[in-house]
């Protein structure tokens, strides 16, 4: 039997040819093929977070050590739970105009979050570009009240800011003046004129009062942080005739103003600091024996949380001989914020990551307090500080009680009585 | 305030200053000859900087005892520069010598990065925290030796300029450029010749300095100013100028810092420098144009 082949015009009206089928065939087996890659892909690929620091300038010791709270959290992340972050590093140089060109160029470049900036002002000009590209931004540590005062809906801070430090640090000092039975009664306080350190000057105007002190302020002293010579502030200081030193400085400018006090031979009852420096790491190798006694007021870590057992010991593995300190608390914590809000998000939708993050709960974490959660200004204003005094090399905890875990040495041994 | 501060600081002002112009007087002894403003002099100076800290930390070298070594290897290398990279852009554009003294100090700034990496470092010697006490008067010991080392630097220069036969051909050179070429003198190599000896200067105001003060990578563009700001004040070209203009911008700094507030001492430093463009535009001891 002759099979009957259709004419041309029905072939080509209802056959599907050769060429046809395989096309089909093809985009079929494209799109079947493709589709469950894409769910892989949407599950397994990282939220782009851009982490901006001062990693070269005159903070970059400090932003450096913010580094290594970056370097520690994938693992402890990972550990965690949390999803994947891809790292997208930004180097400030220690400017406020370079940082926000750092923010643009990391936001052009696909930064799905914003991470950073250790100073006030560098991480004011990051909050604006965040909020102007709509991209979630995550504070490590600014206490400059006015960032999260603006009514930014995509920037959010877990750091106290100026007056929150200022409340708890002259709630512990009063602890422990207290405690010793011993309080100066006149101060000299001497800042950075930075954004914090103005901060904190005006802070202490408006909060010093409401907890009556036992010393009064003499006088103030401000000085650029970028200062190479510190020794007119301290012989300033020194001729007030001041019983203590109130500080809100950096790591540099720190190690000056203590070798000037050796040189004019200056040793005042206190030390007491209301910001980074004298606690670093590089500030106490740098002085040996002369760092001991500084008392820092300071957002610190709760040892007593299993999470700071855990970062401790990251840290001792990745950077053996460094302490855990604010700088790689409170930059882990920016980046646990992001990965959870990543997580819970499911997204990498600003809009939503921003949302998530608003929602965070996180109590599972290393800064002292409740944990970590935003208010509608995108503050965390249930962080607690803590009072730490570096002791042979190392920082203990004295103040508040219940996270103390050492007693104050008062007062400041004399430099001029050490070996 | 009682008195004996304002002595204090102005001994302290005035030791620091005088290190500054030693820093200031390579700047100004090579742009008095080759007629080159070295936008790489605060770089070249960290280098020093570093080599005494590197000098120190290994083989605990006192840095003032590696002074001299130190001087001679920042001459070796401002002698190459100038030789190898400088020289060629003499003749040419203003601009073009900036763009390429620009460039020089970013490389020596990435390079001491890379290799240094961004913490301050500084050298501890046994006289780090040591001051000496006379009545009320407290002097900073390092201060003291430094500014000491700067003066017998300043005035071994100051001799060599003065009383030497190839200090005189260098002058010769600063006096008439085509005269000098005329008589025979080998220019390029003298031109190299003051190169290395303003880089040796700041190189050894930098080992003075890096008692003082703690080192970074980036705190040469930072020395760069400040030593613009210096010769520019006491004279471009001028060697006692830059001198005076050390002193007096350190002294202006630490009195300025005491009597008004300390974050407004480089205000000062550069109120005097507009003062003195706007008064006496060739420096306190330049001299005016022809």
């Amino acid at each position: 039997m002759k099979r009957k082949s259709p004419s041309k015009s029905q072939a080509k009206a209802t056959s599907v040819s050769r060429r046809t089928f395989t096309a089909g065939l093809g985009a079929v087996g494209f799109t079947a093929g493709i589709a469950p890659f894409n769910i892989v892909r949407a599950q397994g690929a990282a939220l782009k977070v851009g982490v901006l620091l001062p990693r070269s300038g005159f903070q970059a010791g400090i932003g450096q050590d913010c580094q290594r709270g970056v370097d520690i959290a994938a693992g402890l992340l990972k550990d965690m739970g949390m999803p994947n972050l891809q790292i997208m590093n930004g180097d400030t140089e220690t400017s406020v105009d370079v940082a926000r060109s750092r923010a643009e160029k990391l936001i052009g470049e696909g930064a799905q979050v914003l991470v950073g900036a250790f100073d006030s002002g560098q991480s004011s000009a990051i909050a604006q570009v965040a909020e102007q590209k709509g991209i979630p931004y995550v504070i490590n540590i600014a206490a400059a009240p006015p960032i999260t005062e603006q009514g930014y809906k995509f920037v959010f801070r877990n750091f106290p800011t100026a007056p929150m430090i200022l409340g708890d640090a002259f709630a512990n000092q009063k602890e422990i003046f207290a405690t010793t039975g011993s309080a100066p009664k006149t101060a000299v306080f001497l800042h950075v004129n930075d954004t914090f350190g103005t901060a904190m000057k005006g802070g202490i105007g408006a909060v010093m009062p409401k907890f009556d002190m036992p010393y009064k302020i003499v006088e103030t002293i401000a000085y650029d942080p970028a200062a190479r010579d510190l020794s007119v502030e301290i012989s300033k200081a020194k001729a007030t005739g001041a019983e203590a030193m109130i500080v809100v400085s950096r790591l540099n400018d720190a190690i000056l103003l203590t070798r000037e006090l050796v040189k004019q031979r200056w040793s005042p009852m206190a030390i007491l600091s209301m910001g980074p420096g004298w606690y670093e790491d590089q500030y106490i190798k740098t002085l040996g024996k002369l760092s001991d006694g500084p008392l820092s007021f300071v957002p610190w870590y709760d040892p007593n949380k299993p999470l700071s057992k855990t970062l401790e010991a990251a840290l001792a593995k990745a950077h053996p001989g460094v302490s855990l300190n604010t700088n790689h608390v409170y930059t882990f914590e920016a980046l646990l914020v992001a990965a959870d809000a990543f997580k819970r998000a499911g997204s990498t939708d600003p809009k939503a990551l921003a949302d998530a993050i608003r929602a965070t709960n996180i109590t599972n974490n290393v800064s002292p307090g409740p944990g970590i959660m935003f208010n509608a200004k995108g503050q965390n204003d249930k962080l607690k500080l803590s009072a730490i005094q570096n002791r042979g090399g190392k920082l203990v905890t004295v103040a508040p009680k219940v996270a103390a875990n050492a007693k104050v040495e008062w007062p400041l041994k004399p430099y001029d009585k050490r070996a | 305030m009682p008195f004996d501060v304002y002595l204090n600081v102005a001994v302290g002002g005035l030791l620091t200053g005088l290190v500054y112009g030693l820093m200031a007087l390579g700047l100004s002894v090579i742009f008095g000859v080759v007629r080159v403003v070295n936008f790489a002099h605060g770089e070249v100076m960290t280098i020093a900087m570093y080599l005494a800290i590197v000098l120190f930390s290994a083989l605990h070298l006192d840095p003032l005892i590696m002074l001299v070594p130190i001087a001679a290897v920042l001459f070796c290398f401002g002698y190459a520069l100038q030789a190898g990279i400088i020289n060629p852009f003499i003749t040419r554009a203003e601009h073009m010598q900036f763009l390429l003294l620009v460039a020089i100090a970013i490389i020596i700034i990435n390079v001491l990065l890379i290799l240094f990496g961004p913490d301050a470092q500084s050298v501890q010697t046994s006289y780090s925290y040591d001051s000496f006490q006379i009545g009320k008067l407290i002097v900073d010991a390092t201060k003291l030796y430094a500014a000491g080392a700067a003066l017998a630097v300043a005035l071994a220069l100051y001799g060599f300029f003065q009383f030497t036969t190839i200090g005189t051909a260098i002058r010769a050179c600063a006096d008439n450029y085509t005269g000098a070429l005329v008589v025979g003198l080998d220019v390029k190599h003298l031109y190299a010749l003051t190169f290395g000896l303003g880089t040796a200067c700041v190189g050894a105001a930098g080992v003075m300095l890096v008692l003082i003060v703690d080192v970074t990578p980036s705190l040469g563009p930072a020395y760069t100013l400040l030593a613009f700001v210096i010769v520019i004040t006491g004279g471009l070209g001028s060697m006692p100028g830059a001198l005076l203009g050390g002193v007096l911008i350190g002294l202006t700094e630490a009195m300025a810092g005491l009597i008004f507030t300390p974050s407004a001492k480089s205000m000062f430093a550069f109120a005097i420098l507009v003062l003195v463009l706007l008064f006496r535009p060739q420096g306190i001891m330049g001299k005016k144009a022809a």
